[in-house]
């Protein structure tokens, strides 16, 4: 601290006020910290290529939601990602590089910072519903190499899905487009989509086209967790048709 | 009085949330809220029966530091310290030996990981700087800590947000950002415990003798507001009802990347660097018994590092979904970053001119010089990283994981260290550690260590980036992603040993610190123990 020259007030000098003053010291912290933070985020909010929605974009049915819960909860996104690049490579491997609309329903976002496992934007559709079955009890079962842990327990456990309308009726309030009769049949809807056509398939698939409904777990449609993690899996970057996608669109 | 109803009234409704929960688990959760509100009622109401007449501020002159609360929080370090560690030997030996996962939900991969990153960042690190904190101000401001009773709060408070965090894990409950999985109420109560360690830190301040505040509490200061910025704005959450565990993020897609990012690379920002980077301009200097190299170097470090970290975040999202221009804008800011941070290394390094000697003979400074010099090679791999062309190869593999540990086991770990081998010869009163011997064997340990675990990772992120990107002679790729695994797994099991060795080292330090809080040997005799330590 001996530097400081006290005859001759230089701008080092200055610095003195937020030295003395604690106030003013977080003051400045404060716009330090700011500028950079909404100068990046603010503009995510009303940009073209950021809120852009694309055909085929739907929220998740009552039994993907409950899924991707399960997803979440088994901390997944440690090991998969779900955002293809736009590389060479990792559009031959996994298929079309990700939209932002593709996760514009996703809270939270899940497109993870690591491939211990391979990234899973697109996986829907890859895999029957068996092999995701046995590949979740035992995934050596399937890929000998594999070191993904084994979750037995999901199509042991039933799926709770008494207060999923809750869920959805909280995902409505932050800008998920849930209408107030999609929440209302969300338990009944999950029961629908979980099993073989129990008459209500049509009014189902009305409020969320193209999605996949079969007797999931081969069960008599008693739903386990397995049941709706596939059912999030199989719909995972299947609601984009690329071929009608117009990537010209929004240029990024 | 008033304090003790509002903990019992605390108690009383975690009860009710705890008879009503829809899951368990959170009624569980629930329970340790309730017993913690209970155990508060007794804590508040046997101190005010058994208060002090009034508690003297000086002592002969000398202010009468508190040091209660430091005390457990350093001893909270190492527990934690260790544990945090000890999971994370446990998850690298699963990535190599899959069946160490036991097919459980509380032992899988998916679970474990984010306790061993909450545990050693929050928990290990959090601990370390509420202790180096509360002691710093106290004594470069010449005066006690604020209040009695609040800087208890804020110690116990932030590890019973610890024990929620890390048990709601193991259970499946987490809000699924990364460094940010606490769920909604768990995230409420860490709020109050950080804004009154803010007010306690603040209070001291306003109670120096000294005119100017001391460079390390401007650390501290940043560290404790942007943090507390932070983790409101990222965990802005709705819970679906005060019975659930479960929330569900305002955010979503693109946005809600964005600022887990902001988030996530600022936690790295604030919480492991400004933080650790204000142990470093006190117990340096302390050490070494040299002052700060530069005032002038720290005054730009200061702002340059704060004002710029904020814009690193979307380094992250390479050739994401995030626009080009914001990319581009995170890539350019992490490029400029490199020079506020090695001027930050040189302020350091530089502080033990005319001590080098010291090195030598000073196990505990030589750890504190060497985490420098682990920060200097950290954020300097950092922008590297950062450059498009190179994060194309680099992200998503275990390069990122080996950059990460170089920074904590490196510069936070040892920076930690080191001030946890001053810290506690001066809380308890001892004359000095009870071995130095012991200390270096910590130290080569641990290097031994973070080296086997860096260059594994180093081989593996890089082999594994190539892999995903060869391409025949045919033009077809040439590896499966399963090949690319099966590579790993020599490094897998190489890091794992870089890993045990670590965990080692820091047993090592748990029988140090042990035995100079115990054994008669590290006592202070006569006259000695008249004298503040380490003055």
């Amino acid at each position: 601290m001996a530097n400081l020259t006290p005859h001759k007030p230089s701008l080092w000098h200055r610095h003195a006020i937020f030295e003395k003053n604690s106030i003013i010291l977080i003051i400045g912290i404060l716009v330090a910290i700011s500028i950079g933070g909404l100068v990046e985020v603010l503009p995510l909010f009303y940009l073209k290529s950021t809120i852009e929605t694309v055909e085929g974009v739907r929220p998740y049915s009552p039994l993907e939601l409950a899924g991707r819960n399960i997803y979440v909860r088994e901390g997944c996104y440690n090991c998969h990602s779900q955002m293809v690049r736009p590389l060479r490579d990792e559009v031959e491997r996994y298929g079309h590089y990700s939209l932002a609309a593709e996760s514009m329903y996703d809270h939270p976002f899940q497109w993870g910072s690591k491939r211990t496992g391979p990234d899973i934007a697109r996986v829907g559709g890859k895999y029957s519903d068996d092999w995701h079955r046995d590949h979740l009890r035992n995934p050596r079962s399937v890929v000998p190499a594999s070191i993904m842990p084994g979750y037995p327990w999901l199509e042991q456990t039933p799926l709770n899905i008494a207060h999923i309308g809750e869920d959805m009726a909280v995902l409505s309030v932050e800008g998920v487009p849930y209408s107030q009769e999609m929440i209302a049949s969300a338990v009944s809807d999950a029961k629908t989509q979980g099993s073989a056509d129990d008459g209500s398939t049509a009014s189902f698939l009305k409020r969320y086209p193209k999605a996949i409904t079969r007797d999931l777990g081969g069960n008599g449609g008693k739903l386990t967790e397995a049941d709706a993690l596939i059912a999030y899996l199989q719909l995972l970057g299947t609601q984009v048709d690329f071929k009608l996608y117009d990537d010209k669109a929004n240029i990024r | 009085m008033a304090l003790a109803l509002l903990s019992a009234a605390f108690a009383l409704g975690a009860l009710i949330v705890a008879a009503k929960a829809y899951t368990p688990e959170y009624a569980f959760h629930a329970y340790i809220f309730a017993a913690a509100g209970v155990a508060s009622v007794f804590a508040v109401v046997n101190r005010y029966y058994n208060r002090p007449a009034e508690t003297p501020q000086l002592i002969d002159g000398k202010p009468n530091y508190n040091f209660g609360p430091i005390k457990f929080a350093t001893l909270a370090a190492v527990f934690w310290g260790v544990a945090g560690f000890t999971v994370g030997l446990v998850i690298a030996l699963q990535l190599a030996y899959p069946f160490l996962n036991f097919d459980l939900p509380w032992t899988s991969f998916g679970r474990l990981r984010p306790l061993h990153t909450s545990a050693v960042i929050f928990a290990f690190g959090g601990n370390v700087l509420l202790a180096t904190s509360l002691y710093v101000v106290q004594r470069t401001c010449q005066a006690r800590l604020a209040g009695e009773l609040s800087p208890w709060f804020v110690v116990l408070g932030y590890n019973l947000f610890i024990v929620i965090a890390g048990t709601g894990y193991l259970l499946g409950i987490t809000e699924g950002k990364e460094y940010a999985e606490p769920e909604w109420y768990a995230d409420l109560w860490l709020t109050i415990v950080w804004v009154v360690y803010l007010l306690v830190f603040l209070t001291t301040i306003w109670k120096r003798k000294e005119p100017h505040i001391y460079v390390a509490n401007w650390f501290y200061l940043a560290f404790i507001v942007t943090i507390a910025v932070l983790h409101l704005g990222n965990n802005a959450a709705i819970p679906i009802s005060i019975f659930s565990p479960k929330s569900y993020i305002v955010w979503s897609g693109v946005q809600d990347a964005m600022i887990q990012w902001w988030y996530g690379h600022n936690a790295v920002g604030f919480f492991l660097t400004a933080g650790f980077l204000a142990i470093m301009y006190y117990f340096i200097p302390k050490r070494a018994d040299k002052p700060v190299y530069s005032y002038r170097l720290s005054i730009i470090h200061f702002w340059a590092l704060i004002f710029m970290y904020i814009w690193a975040g979307p380094h992250h999202l390479h050739y994401t979904a995030l626009p080009d221009w914001a990319q581009t804008l995170g890539m350019t800011f992490s490029i400029m970053l490199w020079m506020p941070s090695w001027g930050g290394m040189i302020n350091g390094l530089m502080t033990l001119s005319g001590a080098w000697d010291k090195l030598r003979t000073d196990p505990v400074l030589r750890m504190m010089v060497v985490s420098v010099a682990f920060y200097g090679m950290s954020t300097f791999e950092g922008p590297m990283m950062s450059i498009k062309a190179v994060n194309s190869l680099s992200h998503y593999t275990d390069w990122t994981i080996g950059h990460v540990h170089s920074g904590a086991l490196g510069w936070v770990g040892y920076v930690s260290f080191g001030a946890i081998y001053c810290l506690v010869p001066w809380l308890w009163k001892k004359k000095e550690l009870y071995s130095l011997k012991l200390v270096n064997w910590h130290f080569w340990l641990s290097t031994i260590g973070i080296v086997f675990y860096i260059t594994s990772m180093w081989v593996a992120g890089i082999m594994q980036g190539l892999m995903w990107r060869a391409y025949t002679a045919l033009g077809f790729l040439e590896y499966s992603f399963i090949e690319t695994t099966e590579a790993l797994h020599p490094m897998y099991v190489i890091r794992a040993l870089g890993g045990a060795l670590f965990v080692l080292g820091a047993l090592v330090m748990v029988y140090n610190i042990y035995m100079t809080i115990r054994s008669p040997k590290t006592a202070l005799i006569g006259s000695q123990a008249a004298l503040a330590p380490g003055e």
